[in-house]
C-alpha cells in the first residue's frame, strides 16, 4: 500500500479568504494523504474549515478565496499548476462532489434523465442513447426503484432521499477516482440517512472510489470511514485510524467532542454530558499557539501558547498524529473531569392529559375566492393519547411529517383540535385558541423553538424581548423589578448580564438558544415544549444547552415535552418516550421499555438508523424500504405497513393495529402477536462496559 | 451602522450622538414639518410665514453630514444623497435667498420676456434667462422645487402608510382579509396608472391634497403587495410564533414583531417610488390636473412654455425645469440603489 501513489495529498495546505476586513485564514497547515479505495472522514464544528478544504480540493474557492501556501497533489500532479481547462476536465469526471442540499444540486427545470446523461456526453463523448442507458444503469445501482420513471421525472417530483441518490449517481457516472461528500445526509430524515449511508459504504466496496466524507456527526464518520481527521478552528488537531482515534484519542478537543455526545452509556443523573467550556474563536481572533488552549483543561502557559505548534506523531499507532504539545504528558485513561451528578427527580402528579386528540386539516385543491375545489383531509394527528407528570420529561419522537409539530401547535393554542381533549390542570385546551385562554394558562405553557436564528426578533434587544414576556405575564410590573428579573434570568442561563443590551445578531447560535430558554421560563411555566431545541447547534454547544435546559427544568419542577428526531439525545434525557409515525402514536413507554425489546417495528428501525459514535456498540442494521407515505393519502390499516419488514399481508394493510401492552404503561400499536414481539432481539448491544 | 452599536457608551462623540435613531428622527421632523407647513398652509399663516423655516436649515445640513458619513462605503448612495439634499436645502432656504427682492418667481419683468440665459436685460442679470412672460427662470426653478418635494414626498408617505397597513393586514391575518384586500388591489392595479390619476383628479378636481389621494390610490396596491409578501415570509419565523404563544394581540405582532423586520426592503422601495411619484406629479401638473398657476412648479413651468419652447432658441425654458426634475429623481434612484447595495453587502 505504501508504494502506491496517493489519490490525493495535501501538504501544509493554507487557505485564506480575502474580505473587506483583510485576509482571514480559513485553514492553516492542513495535511492529508488519501490512498486508493480509502474513505477519510473530516469532522469538526461549523466554522472549523472542513468545507473550505473540500472546495479547495475542487479548486472552487470562489472570488475571494485563495490557497496561500502548501501543495495539493491529485494522483501525484500539482493541482495548483493546472490550467483552467485541465481543472475543468478533472472536475466532475475524476473528482466529484456531493453537497448537503440535494434540491439545490439538481436543476429544477430539467428532467433527471437529461441531467444525468449530460455527464457521459460531456466527459466521455458518449452518444445520447448510450448516455441515457448508462444513466439508467447507474440509477439502478444506487438502488432507486423504477429508474425509467425517475429519469423522466423533474427533481421536485421525487423525495429528498431519492434526490440525494440521484446526485450520488450523477457523481459516480464518470467513475471518479475521488468522491467528496459534504454533509450528504444532514438534510435528510434518520431512516432515509441510514439508507444513504449503506449506499455510500457499498460504493467504496464496489467501485473502489476514494472518498472524503465531511460531517459534524462523529457517529456517521465511524460508520463510513477508515481514517478520520478532526478539525478545530482551521487546523487539523488529530488524524488517525477510526478505531485509534475513537478509543485512544490524544487531543483534548477530540475527547471533549466525544464527551459531549450522548452515547448509550450516558445518563442524565449518573453520568451527565460534559460540555466544552467557552466558544470557537473567530478566525481573526485565534489565540497564539494552540487554538484550543483557552477552552482546554490541560492548558499550561509556556507550552500551549507558543506559536508554531505542529502535528506530532503519537507513539504506538502508525499514522496517528495529534496537534497537542502535551499529548505525551496527559493521562488519557483518567476520566475527563465529569460535571457533578444530578439527583434523580421524583415526578409528581399528572399535569397534562391528552385524550384521543385529533387534528385534521382540510386542504382544498384548485379552490379560489368564489369557487370551492376538491376537498382532501390530512390527518396530521390521529387519536393521540398520553399523559405527562410534573417534573417529568416526555419525549415525542418521529421523523418529519409525523405530526409532532402539529401537536405542539394545538397545545399552544395556535390551532384548534378537531376532536378529543387536551387537559392542563383541569382546563380543556383542545378547542381554546390562545387569545381565549386566561393569562395563567398562557404563561404556564411555553415553548422553546428549534432554529436559533429565528427564535429572537432581530430588531429588538435581548433584554427588551425577555422583559416583554415578564410584563405580559404579570410576573413583575415595576420597571426596575422587571429589569432585575431580566438580569436574574440571564444569570440562570449562564450569560453575562450586559447581554441584555445586545441585539440578537451579536450573539452566537448557542447564546441565542439560551435566551430562547430564558424567555420560555420567564413566566414560571408548568409545561415547556421544546421543539428540537438543540438540533441546529454544534455538538459541543448542544451538550451545554441540553444540560442547561434540564437544570432549569429540575429546579422549577417543570414538565418538559421534548420533541426530537434524535434518539440518542432522547435516551439521554427523557423519562418517557412517545414514538409517532404519520400522525399516530405507534409506541409509548418509559425510556428503558422503548429502548429494549419488545419494539414496535418502526421504533426498531429508528433505533438502528441513529449513528452512534462508540466503537464498542454493535447494532443490528435494519434499513427501511421506500418513503414515508403522503399524509393526505395514508395507507389503510396500519400506517407503517408499507415499509414494515414484519408486515403481514392481508392483515396489516387492511385493519388498524390493536394496542398491545407487554407491560403496564408500555403500549405498542401493532398486529404482531405477543410471541413475535417478545422474541425480538435488542438493536444495540454494548460489547464491553465502556472505558470510564 | 455597526459603529453606533459598538461605540462605547461612556463618551460618545458628536457624530455618534447624531447617528442615534432617536436624534435622526428628531432632525428629520425639524426639517420636514416646517417645510410642509410652509408650503401647504403658508398662505393661511400670512406674512412672516417663512420664519418657521429657520430651524429647518441647520437640520437639513446636519442630516446631510450624517448621511455622507454613514454611507461612506457606497459612492452611489453618496451621490444620490447629495442631489436630494441639494434640492432639500434649496427648498428650506429659498425664502431667505431673496435678500434683494430679485428672486420673485411670479413677477413679470417688463421687457424681459424671452431673455436667454446669461444675458443682462434692463438692469438685471438673468442667469437662467426668463420665460415668455418675463419671469426669472432661476427664481421659478428654485421656488418650484418646494412644491414638487413637499407634495411628492407627502403623497408617497401617505401611500406607504396605507399600503403598509393593508399589506400587514392581508399578509398576517390572511383568509378573507387577504382575499378582499388583494382583490381590490388587483382591480386598482389593472388600471393604467395615468388613467387612474386622470379619473380621480377629474372627479375630485385638481389640488395638492387630491394629488395625495390619487397617488395613494395608484401606489398603495403595489406597496401593499410588497409588504404582504414580506409579511408572509416573516410571519413564519419562530419569534412570531413565540409572540403568538404568549397571547399577544394581532396589532402588537404586526407593529412590533413584523414591521421593523420588513423595513429594509420597504425603505429601498420607498426611495424608488419617490422618483415615480415625482414624475407622476410633474406629469399631472403638465396635463393641467395638478397644482394650479401662478405659483411656480416644475411641471407647470414645462406646461406653460411647451408652446413657445418649440423654437430651438427658447428650448432652455423647457430644459431647465426638466433637468431639475431629472436630477431630483436621479438622486432618489441612486440613493435607493446605494441603500440596496449596502444592505446586500453584509
Amino acid at each position: 500500500m505504501t508504494d502506491q501513489t496517493p489519490i490525493l495529498e495535501c501538504r501544509n495546505l493554507c487557505i485564506s479568504y480575502f474580505t473587506r476586513a483583510g485576509e482571514i485564514p480559513a485553514v492553516v497547515d492542513f495535511n492529508l494523504r488519501l490512498m486508493p479505495g480509502e474513505a477519510h472522514g473530516i469532522v469538526g464544528e461549523s466554522g472549523c474549515g472542513k468545507s473550505t478544504v473540500a472546495l479547495a480540493i475542487m479548486q472552487y474557492l470562489g472570488q475571494n478565496g485563495r490557497i496561500t501556501g502548501g501543495e495539493l497533489l491529485f494522483e501525484g500532479r500539482d493541482m495548483r499548476a493546472m490550467s483552467a481547462q485541465e481543472l475543468q476536465s478533472l472536475r466532475g469526471s475524476r473528482i466529484a462532489m456531493v453537497y448537503q442540499e440535494p434540491m439545490a444540486s439538481l436543476n429544477p427545470s430539467m428532467r433527471i434523465g437529461e441531467q444525468l446523461a449530460e455527464v457521459p456526453i460531456y466527459h466521455d463523448g458518449a452518444s445520447r442513447a448510450e448516455a441515457w442507458r448508462k444513466a439508467a444503469e447507474m440509477l439502478e445501482s444506487v438502488r432507486l426503484p423504477d429508474p425509467e420513471r425517475i429519469m423522466r421525472a423533474y427533481p421536485h417530483q421525487i423525495s429528498g432521499g431519492q434526490q440525494q441518490r440521484v446526485v450520488i449517481a450523477m457523481a459516480l457516472l464518470s467513475s471518479p477516482r475521488l468522491l467528496l461528500l459534504d454533509e450528504p445526509t444532514t438534510a435528510l430524515d434518520v431512516t432515509v440517512e441510514a439508507g444513504i449511508v449503506d449506499l455510500i459504504k457499498e460504493i467504496s466496496a464496489r467501485f473502489g472510489t476514494s472518498m472524503i466524507y465531511i460531517s459534524h456527526n462523529l457517529g456517521l464518520i465511524l460508520e463510513t470511514c477508515d481514517r478520520i481527521t478532526v478539525m478545530y478552528s482551521g487546523e487539523a488537531v488529530e488524524v488517525g485510524d477510526i478505531a485509534t482515534v475513537f478509543n485512544d484519542m490524544r487531543h483534548p478537543y477530540t475527547r471533549g467532542l466525544l464527551g459531549s455526545i450522548p452515547l448509550p452509556g450516558a445518563d442524565k443523573t449518573a453520568r451527565p454530558l460534559t460540555s466544552i467550556p467557552g466558544q470557537l474563536p473567530l478566525p481573526h481572533e485565534r489565540p497564539a499557539g494552540c487554538n484550543f488552549g483557552p477552552r482546554c483543561e490541560h492548558f499550561r502557559a509556556g507550552t500551549c501558547d507558543t506559536p508554531g505548534l505542529r502535528m506530532l506523531d503519537v507513539d504506538g499507532a502508525a499514522g496517528h498524529r495529534t496537534r497537542c504539545a502535551r499529548a505525551a504528558e496527559i493521562d488519557w485513561d483518567r476520566a475527563a473531569a465529569t460535571s457533578e451528578t444530578r439527583e434523580p427527580i421524583e415526578t409528581g402528579d399528572v399535569v397534562l392529559v391528552v385524550d384521543h386528540m385529533k387534528k385534521h386539516y382540510e386542504i382544498e385543491r384548485g379552490a379560489s375566492f368564489l369557487v370551492g375545489g376538491d376537498r382532501k383531509v390530512v390527518k396530521a394527528n390521529e387519536g393521540l393519547d398520553f399523559r405527562a407528570r410534573e417534573a417529568e420529561t416526555v419525549a415525542i419522537v418521529g421523523e418529519s411529517g409525523c405530526g409532532k409539530s402539529t401537536f405542539a401547535k394545538v397545545l399552544m393554542g395556535l390551532e384548534d383540535a378537531t376532536s378529543g381533549k387536551v387537559v392542563l390542570d383541569g382546563t380543556d385546551l383542545a378547542m381554546l385558541p390562545v387569545q381565549a385562554r386566561d393569562a395563567d394558562t398562557v404563561s404556564s405553557l411555553q415553548m422553546v423553538f428549534q432554529n436559533p436564528f429565528d427564535t429572537l426578533n432581530p430588531s429588538h434587544t435581548v433584554g427588551a424581548q425577555i422583559a416583554r414576556v415578564i410584563r405580559k405575564f404579570g410576573v413583575e410590573r415595576d420597571p426596575a423589578a422587571v429589569e432585575e428579573r431580566v438580569l436574574q434570568l440571564l444569570d440562570v442561563v449562564k450569560l453575562p448580564r450586559d447581554f441584555a443590551k445586545r441585539r440578537p445578531r451579536q450573539l452566537s447560535g448557542g447564546q441565542k438558544q439560551r435566551i430562547g430558554i430564558a424567555r420560555a421560563f420567564a413566566g414560571d411555566p408548568k409545561v415547556v415544549i421544546a421543539d428540537e431545541p438543540v438540533s441546529a447547534l454544534d455538538v459541543s454547544v448542544q451538550a451545554a444547552v441540553t444540560e442547561l435546559l434540564m437544570d432549569i427544568q429540575a429546579r422549577n419542577r417543570t414538565t418538559l415535552l421534548f420533541i426530537s428526531h434524535d434518539l440518542s439525545v432522547v435516551r439521554y434525557l427523557a423519562d418517557r418516550i412517545v414514538v409517532m409515525y404519520l400522525g399516530r402514536i405507534v409506541e409509548q413507554g418509559t425510556t428503558e421499555e422503548v429502548f429494549a425489546p419488545p419494539y414496535h417495528p418502526y421504533t426498531e428501525a429508528l433505533l438502528s438508523a441513529v449513528p452512534i459514535a462508540d466503537t464498542s456498540v454493535e447494532k443490528r442494521r435494519i434499513v427501511l424500504e421506500g418513503e414515508m407515505p403522503d399524509p393526505a393519502n395514508p395507507p389503510s390499516g396500519c400506517a407503517f405497513s408499507t415499509r414494515c419488514p414484519y408486515a403481514i399481508a392481508g392483515t396489516c394493510d387492511r385493519e388498524p393495529p390493536p394496542v398491545r401492552e407487554p407491560s403496564p404503561g408500555h403500549r405498542i400499536a401493532c398486529h404482531l402477536d405477543r410471541q413475535t414481539l417478545a422474541g425480538m432481539e435488542p438493536v444495540i448491544r454494548i460489547e464491553a462496559p465502556s472505558a470510564a | 451602522m455597526t459603529d453606533t452599536a459598538l461605540a462605547p457608551a461612556a463618551a460618545p462623540d458628536l457624530m455618534a450622538r447624531l447617528r442615534r435613531p432617536r436624534t435622526l428622527v428628531a432632525l428629520l421632523l425639524v426639517m420636514w414639518l416646517p417645510l410642509v407647513t410652509y408650503v401647504m398652509f403658508g398662505n393661511a399663516i400670512g406674512a412672516g410665514a417663512e420664519n418657521i423655516l429657520l430651524p429647518a436649515i441647520p437640520a437639513t445640513l446636519l442630516l446631510y453630514v450624517v448621511a455622507m458619513l454613514s454611507w461612506r462605503e457606497s459612492p452611489i448612495a453618496m451621490m444620490g444623497a447629495t442631489l436630494v439634499f441639494f434640492w432639500l436645502l434649496v427648498a428650506v432656504s429659498v425664502p431667505f435667498l431673496d435678500l434683494f427682492g430679485l428672486l420673485d418667481p411670479n413677477k413679470p419683468n417688463l421687457g424681459a420676456n424671452f431673455t436667454v440665459p446669461f444675458t443682462e436685460k434692463g438692469d438685471t442679470f438673468y442667469v437662467l434667462g426668463a420665460d415668455h412672460k418675463g419671469r426669472d427662470l432661476l427664481a421659478r426653478t428654485l421656488w418650484g422645487c418646494q412644491r414638487v418635494l413637499v407634495w411628492g414626498v407627502t403623497a408617497t408617505l401617505v401611500a406607504y402608510a396605507i399600503g403598509s397597513i393593508l399589506g400587514l393586514l392581508a399578509g398576517y391575518l390572511g383568509g378573507w382579509w387577504d382575499e378582499a384586500i388583494s382583490f381590490i388591489a388587483n382591480v386598482l392595479l389593472s388600471f393604467p396608472v395615468m388613467v387612474l390619476f386622470i379619473l380621480i383628479l377629474n372627479y375630485l378636481g385638481p389640488s395638492g391634497f387630491n394629488i395625495i389621494i390619487a397617488v395613494t390610490f395608484a401606489s398603495a396596491p403595489a406597496i401593499m403587495r410588497i409588504v404582504r409578501g414580506l409579511t408572509l415570509d416573516i410571519k413564519t419565523r419562530d419569534y412570531v410564533y413565540a409572540a403568538q404563544t404568549r397571547g399577544e394581540s394581532a396589532l402588537y405582532i404586526m407593529v412590533v414583531e413584523l414591521l421593523p423586520n420588513a423595513r429594509g426592503p420597504i425603505i429601498v422601495d420607498a426611495c424608488l417610488r419617490l422618483g415615480y411619484t415625482t414624475v407622476a406629479i410633474t406629469t399631472l401638473t403638465f396635463l393641467g390636473l395638478g397644482l394650479q398657476p401662478p405659483d411656480p412648479d416644475w411641471g407647470l413651468m414645462i406646461k406653460e412654455v411647451a408652446q413657445v419652447a418649440q423654437l430651438f432658441r427658447f428650448a432652455f425654458m423647457l430644459v431647465i425645469p426638466a433637468l431639475s426634475v431629472s436630477t431630483l429623481i436621479l438622486g432618489f434612484n441612486l440613493m435607493a440603489d446605494g441603500l440596496r447595495e449596502m444592505s446586500l453587502r453584509d
